[in-house]
């Protein structure tokens, strides 16, 4: 009986790989922590590229296929990189009644890109998200992470032109 | 730790902070955050030692204090006072605050607490969020936090707690209005060596942020509701599925684990019973079918989160095909102070058939936009004008959205009507977690109805043909009427289709998805024809009334 499953080599010497195998060590490799190492390498990698979901199928004795279907299966994971920085528009109901659209059609104006684009320049990525939870601030946007309340279409805009230097 | 040993260090803690004469707290809940609510604190506490209050005057930062239009929220004991819109950057009001503890109250900023939002409420779930520090065990402690569970481990037997709970009345404040006791005594009669609690936080409605505020402010609470709920049901493992939209919250729920396991408050022989509990934080990834327990219990098992045909029902075959039990938030934050102060004081709150207090995030179109917690059986109008403080710009009001996607939208003629779960079912719409969105005249009905199509057709997880297929199709019917390509026979359509998808959905995210858009075909069906008859959209929302845009396409 082997107690532990074989280890999957590194797909490389970068430090970031160490820490998504010890998620999977501290779930026991078990498959059904797929989803928070997913997690892990997204934090750590900023998305999930053909190797690093080659590397979690094998260390955890899935199919590439699972692995690939829950990966896009749900919003949150994205396989392609994301641009330098990210400008998140709530959608949800709170916001939207609030004109959340608005803000949007200033960033399609400004940058040319839709929700769930990339600008060409590797910039900004434009995510539209489904609900932060700051309705009563509402619309609201972040900004690298940082949650913009009551925010309106030339604060957006003036960002966007930050970012892409225009 | 036993229970004699937990109501020391309660003791000791409340002999700690009768020491200081006041207490100033600051909210650094995620609505304040984001208005640099973190910067007021440190220089409210800056300016307490540059005052030399130090020993008398205590700055905490603690969790959401409801009333978020008016943030960031700063509140001062004994005498109550509320300062609203406290600015980070003007060092000298916030100097003012500390200086006048003793006297008047800085007059620009201060809120009384006797106005309606506050005055009215009446808190059993929130009744720490703003008073405690989430990131400190003791500070739950010493307003009597985990003494319901050891009272329990140590005093009462597992049917016990069941049929208190039965007593209670509570209903599953997830949305469903299942009661929960019922819940609880099928996993309890379960046969199974292994059982589970899962703690439901996966708030994915939009408009609704309950669950995140309970998480932020007083994560003990949901913790004691589980482990309670463990000891009952006979479970000894538990998972929280929170949102990774809510970070805040996944961190300060990982603290609360850690302080509680040091404590002895959760692992092996809690309250040096033969009890064990443990829970762990499991992250959704942007799923709102998630939110339906089987999809939910697969998205635990690291699998895509599709729902399941029931039965077999989870109490019975859930995760890892065991039994478990499956609450939300707010059902669970119910439990501790249910077993404290009995069941009969729980069923003396609200209506006939459904008890206690409910949470409501109330948002658009009104003055007090924010978190609040209100006797079942308030009345709509209540909410919105008395708490809600109105609609701005002196609008009228034309319709509330409760339930999220899965909800309805309500007219002005049931204003009066009294919230609880078979009221809003009555009038097309649901309890839902609680979200209460507020529309004024400018909103366009067929604009709100495309709004939520557009969201459960690209949250349709694909399994079953009438979500998938259904929910496609009416979004397309609604965005040719949007766009003045109408025709009357739609509106039939719209009807026929809506009613077969909500008769033939897998789950209930399919069932639910054409609320909206029958209930404001039946409230408000004229809009509709005007944008049929008239190709106009009387709002101008939609891109009828802006042909140019139609054009470009979206």
């Amino acid at each position: 009986m082997k107690a532990y499953p074989e280890q999957v080599p590194l797909p490389s010497a970068d430090k970031r790989w160490k820490l998504v195998e010890a998620t999977m060590r501290r779930h026991g490799h078990n498959a059904a922590a797929l989803i928070e190492v997913l997690h892990t390498v997204q934090e750590s990698f900023g998305y999930l590229d053909s190797e690093s979901l080659r590397f979690v199928a094998s260390s955890l004795r899935l199919p590439l296929s699972e692995v690939y279907g829950v990966a896009t299966y749900y919003h949150f994971f994205n396989l392609k990189p994301a641009g330098e920085h990210t400008c998140v528009v709530c959608m949800g109901t709170g916001c939207y009644v609030k004109g959340a659209g608005n803000l949007m059609k200033a960033i399609e104006e400004i940058a040319h890109v839709t929700a769930g684009e990339t600008t060409p320049d590797g910039k900004v990525s434009v995510v539209a998200a489904r609900c932060i939870g700051s309705c009563s601030l509402a619309p609201a946007a972040v900004f690298d992470g940082e949650v913009v309340p009551k925010a309106d279409s030339e604060m957006v805009k003036a960002q966007m032109r930050r970012w892409m230097e225009l | 730790m036993t229970l004699d040993e937990l109501l020391e260090i309660r003791t000791h803690e409340q002999e700690e902070l009768k020491k200081f004469d006041h207490k100033v707290n600051v909210s650094v809940a995620a609505g304040c955050l984001s208005l640099h609510s973190d910067q007021v604190l440190k220089v409210l506490q800056d300016e307490v030692k540059k005052q030399g209050k130090e020993g008398r005057c205590k700055v905490t930062g603690v969790g959401c204090m409801g009333l978020c239009a008016m943030g960031p929220l700063v509140r001062c004991e004994p005498q109550h006072t509320y300062y609203r819109s406290v600015p980070h950057d003007k060092p000298e009001i916030l100097e003012a605050i500390i200086a006048n503890l003793d006297g008047n109250p800085v007059p620009e900023f201060a809120v009384s607490p006797d106005i309606p939002f506050f005055a009215e409420q009446q808190k059993i779930v929130l009744e720490h969020c703003g008073e405690i520090d989430p990131e400190r065990i003791e500070d739950s402690i010493a307003v009597g936090g985990y003494e319901a569970l050891l009272t329990c481990v140590s005093q009462r037997t597992r049917d016990d707690v069941v049929q208190e709970m039965i007593k209670s009345g509570l209903r599953g404040r997830g949305g469903g209005g299942y009661p929960t006791g019922l819940k609880w005594s099928m996993v309890a009669k379960a046969s199974g060596e292994q059982k589970y609690v899962i703690c439901n936080a996966d708030e994915g409605d939009p408009g609704a942020f309950m669950d995140r505020s309970v998480l932020e402010s007083d994560p003990h609470r949901v913790l004691e509701g589980m482990a309670i709920a463990g000891y009952a049901v006979g479970a000894s493992k538990g998972y929280i599925y929170c949102r990774a939209e809510y970070p805040l919250a996944v961190k300060r729920l990982k603290i609360a684990i850690r302080q509680a396991e040091k404590m002895g408050l959760l692992g092996k022989n809690i309250g040096e019973s033969a009890f064990g509990f443990e829970i762990e934080v499991r992250l959704g990834a942007g799923a709102f079918v998630c939110g339906e327990e089987t999809a939910l219990i697969a998205s635990v098992e690291g699998k895509r989160g599709v729902p399941r045909p029931r039965p077999p029902f989870p109490a019975y075959s859930g995760l890892n095909k065991c039994p478990t039990l499956l609450n939300n938030v707010e059902t669970f934050a119910n439990v501790a102070p249910i077993l404290r102060k009995g069941a009969a004081w729980f069923a003396a709150i609200g209506t006939e058939k459904s008890k206690g207090t409910k949470v409501f995030a109330l948002v658009g179109d009104v003055n007090n936009t924010g978190l609040l917690e209100v006797p079942m059986g308030i009345t709509l109008r209540d909410l919105v004008y008395k708490l809600g403080g109105g609609i701005p710009g002196g609008k009228q009001f034309k319709a509330v959205q409760t339930g999220g996607p899965s909800g309805g939208c309500i007219p002005e003629q049931f204003l009066d009507m009294q919230v609880d779960y078979e009221s809003l079912a009555r009038a097309g719409s649901i309890m839902g977690s609680g979200g209460m969105i507020v529309m004024d005249e400018t909103a366009c009905m067929v604009d709100v109805a495309k709004f939520f199509m557009d969201f459960t057709r690209d949250e349709s997880c694909g399994k079953c043909i009438p979500c998938r297929v259904g929910t496609t199709q009416l979004y397309g019917l609604l965005n040719r009427i949007s766009e003045g390509e109408g025709r009357m026979e739609d509106l039939d359509t719209l009807e026929r289709l809506g009613g077969m998808v909500n008769r033939t959905a897998l789950c209930g995210l399919g069932q639910t998805a054409p609320n909206p858009v029958r209930s404001t075909l039946r409230y408000f069906r004229e809009e509709y024809e005007t944008h049929i008859r008239e190709k106009r959209c009387p709002q101008g929302k939609c891109p009828v009334s802006n042909p140019a845009a139609a054009k470009q396409g979206k």
